[in-house]
């Protein structure tokens, strides 16, 4: 199948079908540009151009983790407002990046055809039908609202050169505050009325699959977008699709004072701490030469290979400790340890519904973690430390993009980047198999997907790969 | 405008990053769905906003190029990826085994106008900085040099060539106001500038609206990231050569890179990606920065740079390498309160 879209980029699915159900999946990234053999002899400080360029949807993520990679060259320190500034332009992405997802890239697939005679196929569709339904409309204008944030604190969105390895380039005045202010409350308002039908509050203090089964009886789906989203995803059981193997990772979001506000951390039957010196890429079945055996990302090589027989994607396969991860809102606020995820994923594991659920969440969580960080701005204090950068050394950034976790890793020598590596989130849920035969997590989260009568190909494809909140030109970039 | 018949646009993507979209969706007043509508464009498929998927697009695809669905308008979003060694495996259209820019050379031929969107589709962009690893190319221009995968003979029904929607990211309204005027019919030949940018755009500089002007007429200059001051003489800003309406227009409410507190990088110019020089630093012979504001006399700008430099005030000199307003502007002597 493909191509897939709203998706963020090109993908194709490879279905093997018996009956009625998905045997087996191969999922292929088809298009490979090559920003590391890019960064290779560039200055450091350039990858801060180059790498939001990877891509448009999770740009300032790119951002973040180059700035940081370039901090731990340096060791520049950063300044509080630095940590609250770049909070808040992350978090603006990332919220507005969900909301996208959920009206544009994952709802509209309810108004398909295929469920025409489906009892709720009339009111979802007018509300969510791909261009002319009427959420989208609203979304955008609540979203473009919301990312003036952008225009006040990054200059521009996307491709902003306004995150640094000290902080940020533009510094906040009191007026300027009070506008983070009143943008915010803006946006908190559109997120009541028209996403959630209740408080912020109200909805990060769901604190269990009971507590929401019962939000959900006492909000009728003609409430707001989330009831009707839970509705529907009851009647079609969307807790039952797009499993993977339920181990997830994250590398904790949202600095503040050198702790994270959501968890850095594994699970898979318990917390964890992560080791990120465990990751590895593996290209026994990607269009990638010249490696012999995974690599951690430090010791990585990207060199394309068109020739490769056995490969069926660009995309690498990255394992954490030899092992398949999932990642993004659902595999974060497990590892944070949200008690409505934790109770949601006891019970059902990562699926369709749940990776939707905590995506939503998520967009209430974070608002109201917006809000504190504006109110904690000082203008008068520094939002910006430099430090110079040395001839030789290495560097790490890890952050948290929307759809999960983003790595950078950097070395440079004579001032100049020996090699520059990159792991996205998508790489991870997308990746092929690897050299032992273990499929990648949507691989493996494909396999069991049932077809509907008639079908060629299958709606619950659709709205497993777009559970996720793929983005394919991060994936290989 | 809702007696026009309706245009149909066909958006596809490639060598790019999906950000010229994703800018696009920033569009205010209106917003973007209700602004086609106004202009009567029927989105045939688009990568971020349609249902179709899959099979549903490839017979689409194959419907227009058997000429049974009209192509008013194809918009490129990302570079025309022609690696490895021309093949164009680097980017084989999924779903259907071929390259895709095989795809966008057919459509092409049967499309009423094809627009770049974004400095990727117009010449390469970043998409093809370094060595360029995927072979990529603009439709028109392959870089400064014109051809590209369409090559320079190219014309569409009409006459014009492809128009270069130039910029990393593109601003939404500069493609909105571009496919209105095409809609209306009113975009000629002489809308464009040498390398293919609607003019409305590209013949402004960034360095108008600037905030940062005082500064710059007295060469107060910034240092380091997050200072006040012009940051032409030392943090690499081009904004005085860069063609576009950034300053005066804005981003995302009242953004722009000036803004923002860094540097233009020229992005709506071919081979912005390739400065040959570090980004965010201003190369210098003998002190002087390399380049200089476009149109002016060399030597003029050296003799205006060192008296303003002799006349910078207090206050702008202390603001210049300042992350907040160190001295405000002070009262004239006997000015009445």
């Amino acid at each position: 199948m493909g191509p897939f879209n709203r998706v963020e980029g090109d993908l194709e699915v490879e279905l093997e079908i018996e009956s009625d159900q998905v045997v087996s999946a191969r999922v292929s990234s088809s298009l490979y540009r090559g920003f590391e053999q890019i960064l290779q002899g560039k200055e450091p400080a350039d990858a801060l151009v180059y790498t939001p360029r990877i891509c448009g949807i999770c740009s300032v993520s790119q951002s973040v983790a180059a700035a940081r990679a370039l901090a731990e060259l340096t060791g520049v320190s950063m300044p509080r407002n630095g940590d609250r500034a770049i909070n808040l332009i992350l978090a603006n992405e990332n919220v507005a990046d969900h909301l996208t997802h959920f009206y544009l890239f994952f709802m509209p697939d309810f108004a398909r055809e295929t469920y025409r005679s489906e009892p709720w196929y009339e009111s979802i569709a007018n509300r969510f039908r791909a261009q002319t339904g009427s959420a989208a409309r609203e979304m955008l204008a609540a979203r473009a609202q919301f990312m003036h944030l952008m225009g006040l604190m990054a200059g521009k969105w996307p491709h902003s050169l306004a995150i640094q390895p000290g902080g940020v380039s533009r510094s906040i005045e009191m007026q300027e505050k009070a506008r983070l202010q009143a943008i915010l409350f803006g946006f908190r308002r559109y997120l009541e009325s028209q996403l959630f039908g209740d408080s912020l509050e109200n909805i990060v203090s769901l604190d269990s699959a009971d507590a929401l089964q019962a939000w959900s009886a006492a909000h009728s789906p003609d409430r707001s977008d989330f009831s009707a989203f839970l509705e529907v995803a009851g009647l079609l059981e969307l807790h039952q699709l797009g499993q993977a193997e339920d181990r997830f990772m994250s590398y904790g979001a949202y600095r503040l004072n050198d702790s994270d506000s959501f968890a850095q951390g594994v699970w898979e039957t318990e917390f964890e701490p992560l080791d990120s010196t465990l990751i590895t890429e593996d290209i026994s079945h990607s269009w990638m030469g010249y490696q012999t055996a995974p690599k951690h990302p430090f010791e990585g090589v990207t060199l394309p290979d068109a020739e490769i027989e056995q490969a069926y994607s660009w995309c690498k396969a990255p394992r954490l400790d030899g092992k398949v991860v999932e990642v993004g809102a659902l595999a974060r606020q497990q590892v944070d340890g949200h008690p409505l995820i934790r109770d949601l994923v006891s019970q059902s594991g990562g699926n369709v519904r749940n990776r939707v659920i905590a995506r939503l969440l998520e967009i209430a969580r974070v608002t109201l973690l917006m809000e504190s960080w504006v109110r904690e701005i000082q203008p008068k204090a520094p939002f910006c430390d430099h430090a110079a950068m040395p001839l030789e050394a290495q560097g790490a950034g890890l952050v948290e993009a929307a759809r999960g976790s983003l790595g950078h890793w950097i070395k440079i020598r004579n001032g100049r980047i020996l090699n520059y590596q990159i792991v996205a989130p998508t790489t991870w849920n997308f990746s092929p198999r690897d050299a032992e035969g273990q499929p990648g997590a949507l691989e493996l989260a494909l396999q069991g997907a049932k077809l509907r009568a008639g079908e060629q190909e299958p709606v619950s494809v659709q709205h497993i790969v777009r559970s996720f909140d793929p983005c394919m030109v991060c994936t290989v970039h | 405008m809702s007696d026009q018949p309706s245009l149909n646009l066909l958006w596809l993507q490639s060598g790019g990053c999906g950000g010229c979209t994703l800018s696009l969706l920033c569009a205010e007043g209106p917003d973007l769905f209700t602004l086609l509508e106004s202009a009567g464009i029927h989105v045939l498929w688009h990568p971020s906003l349609s249902e179709a998927s899959g099979s549903e697009l490839i017979e689409l695809l194959q419907s227009i190029l058997d000429g049974e669905v009209r192509l008013d308008l194809l918009c490129l979003e990302g570079s025309v990826v022609c690696g490895p060694n021309g093949s164009g495996k680097f980017h084989r259209f999924a779903g259907t085994g071929q390259p895709m820019m095989q795809w966008i050379e057919r459509l092409a031929k049967v499309a009423g106008h094809v627009i770049a969107v974004g400095s990727c589709a117009a010449y390469g962009g970043i998409t093809a900085a370094g060595n360029n690893p995927s072979e990529s190319c603009g439709l028109q221009y392959d870089e400064h040099e014109k051809g590209g995968l369409l090559g320079e003979g190219y014309s569409d029904e009409s006459g014009l060539p492809v128009i270069n929607i130039a910029g990393c990211p593109v601003h939404p309204n500069w493609v909105s106001e571009t496919l209105v005027q095409l809609a209306c019919g009113e975009l000629q030949q002489q809308h464009l500038d040498h390398v293919g940018r609607p003019r409305s755009y590209a013949d402004h500089l960034v360095h108008h609206g600037c905030p940062r002007n005082e500064y710059y007429e007295y060469k107060a200059s910034a240092e380091k990231s997050s200072d006040l001051g012009c940051m032409m003489e030392h943090m690499g800003c081009l904004g005085t050569q860069a063609h576009a309406d950034c300053n005066t227009r804005l981003w995302n409410g009242e953004g722009s890179c000036l803004r923002g507190g860094y540097a233009c990088i020229n992005c709506t110019a071919p081979g912005f990606e390739e400065p040959g020089h570090p980004f965010t630093e201003t190369p210098k012979i003998a002190g002087i920065p390399v380049g200089l504001p476009t149109d002016m006399p060399k030597a003029w700008f050296v003799a205006l740079a060192s008296l303003a430099k002799a006349a910078t005030p207090k206050r702008l000199k202390e603001n210049a390498v300042a992350d907040h307003i160190r001295v405000p502007p002070s009262r004239k002597p006997g000015e009445k309160t």
